[in-house]
């Protein structure tokens, strides 16, 4: 009884373990080695699109309507301490230091990282990565790597036009709809908003999303159970599993950065 | 979908994403590039420094002219000192200029009020490293409402 227990937990320890074994091989495989410009920027460049272009307009769309949501909450607050002035520095600050890097996160884990696992499963189901190996055209290199240098690269860029978008969209309710002067909500945001705790850290947390993000779709991608059932399976893991694992980093970020 | 037209909607989306970090920085945290300015260093020593930070404004009529640098508290005295870093566009401060620390508003954050002294030929002016010797605390209000009940029961 106690001996099948023990059993159970250790064939849990040791599948997780073995996961992440697996992870990080796959990382390994992908990322070292002699970089290979003159095939590797086409191929990079072709999944920015698909990553990045394409995940434009939910970016564009969400941070409008966060910064828009964030001025109307705060204004009925503030407007009670008669502190509407602060409206600037309340959304800049949350768009910044959170909710820029953490919603891109999230909705790139959706939008991005639900498709590369589906593809790559897909590529797997149907032996296109095992008939690659057999031209000998490394499928980590060819595959793995420029999506995840694409995941890398598009994210921080997308939490910083998100940020930008919120802020405007905060001015849109703030300013022009609610009344806000719009000297004070630009002033007190300059006077708030420091380049380097602030915009910099957002852009570092945003980073460190990206990789956990991309690098949980890529490996659920490649490790799928080849079949129709484990593929469906490995996407909804990876929305799952990148989402929690965000908004886990995200609070020992911010104790760290923003918490001393 | 040519190769040709996904490299220009990549490269609009970086040069997007340029400028949305442009406006973040130059609009909204309000630093500018390259053009960082010479400055120069002056001391305070103080009571109590109340809830002044580091980078809490120096402004001189209301005028940001600098920044606090440093705030530590002196070994011997144990009274905090304060480091103004001042922008070298202005440097003639005669030393017999004081600083008090200030509150924006009543619940305002709190800067440091630099004001210039009087000239004559035996005032020096202020240079790198000097200290401020005329100086006044911060009013916390604790105390202020604490005096205030304290006088009203007499």
């Amino acid at each position: 009884m106690i001996a099948n227990r023990l059993q159970k937990i250790g064939h849990q320890t040791l599948n997780s373990v073995s996961g992440f074994g697996r992870a990080g091989l796959m990382l390994f495989g992908a990322l070292l080695g002699k970089p290979d410009f003159r095939r590797g920027i086409p191929l990079l460049i072709k999944q920015l699109y698909v990553i990045g272009v394409l995940s434009l307009m939910i970016i564009l769309v969400s941070g409008l309507f966060i910064g828009m949501v964030l001025a109307l909450q705060g204004y009925t607050v503030l407007v009670k301490f008669g502190a509407e002035g602060m409206l600037g520095p309340l959304v800049s600050l949350s768009l910044l230091r959170e909710l820029g890097p953490v919603v891109t996160a999230l909705l790139f884990a959706g939008r991005a990282g639900s498709a590369l696992t589906a593809e790559i499963g897909l590529m797997k189901a149907t032996e296109q990565l095992s008939g690659m190996e057999m031209m000998a055209v490394d499928p980590l290199r060819r595959i793995i790597a420029p999506r995840f240098w694409a995941g890398v690269i598009a994210m921080p860029l997308l939490a910083l036009i998100f940020n930008a978008v919120g802020i405007l969209g905060g001015h849109l309710v703030g300013v022009e709809w609610l009344g806000v002067d719009a000297g004070s909500y630009w002033s007190a945001m300059q006077a708030n908003v420091d380049l380097y705790q602030d915009v910099l850290n957002g852009v570092i947390k945003s980073i460190v999303f990206a990789l956990i993000v991309i690098w949980i779709a890529l490996h659920k991608g490649f490790d799928a159970v080849p079949t129709s059932e484990g593929i469906s399976r490995a996407t909804t893991q990876t929305v799952v599993t990148a989402s929690l694992a965000v908004l886990g980093f995200d609070f020992v970020l911010t104790a760290l950065m923003f918490g001393g | 979908m040519t190769a040709r037209k996904i490299e220009i909607l990549v490269g609009a989306f970086i040069v997007l994403a340029c400028a949305a970090f442009l406006m973040l920085a130059l609009k909204v945290a309000n630093t500018g590039f390259g053009g960082s300015s010479q400055t120069y260093t002056l001391y305070a020593q103080f009571d109590n420094i109340g809830g002044l930070k580091v980078r809490s404004p120096v402004k001189v009529g209301g005028v940001t002219v600098g920044r606090v640098s440093n705030i530590e508290l002196d070994r011997v005295s144990y009274s905090p000192v304060v480091s103004l870093e001042i922008n070298a566009d202005y440097s003639n401060f005669p030393e017999t200029s004081s600083v008090a620390i200030l509150t924006s508003g009543l619940l305002g954050e709190q800067y440091i009020g630099l004001l210039p002294g009087f000239v004559d030929d035996t005032v020096l002016m202020l240079g790198n490293g000097d200290t401020i010797e005329d100086t006044r605390s911060a009013i916390v209000l604790e105390e202020l409402i604490g005096q205030f009940l304290f006088n009203r029961g007499n």
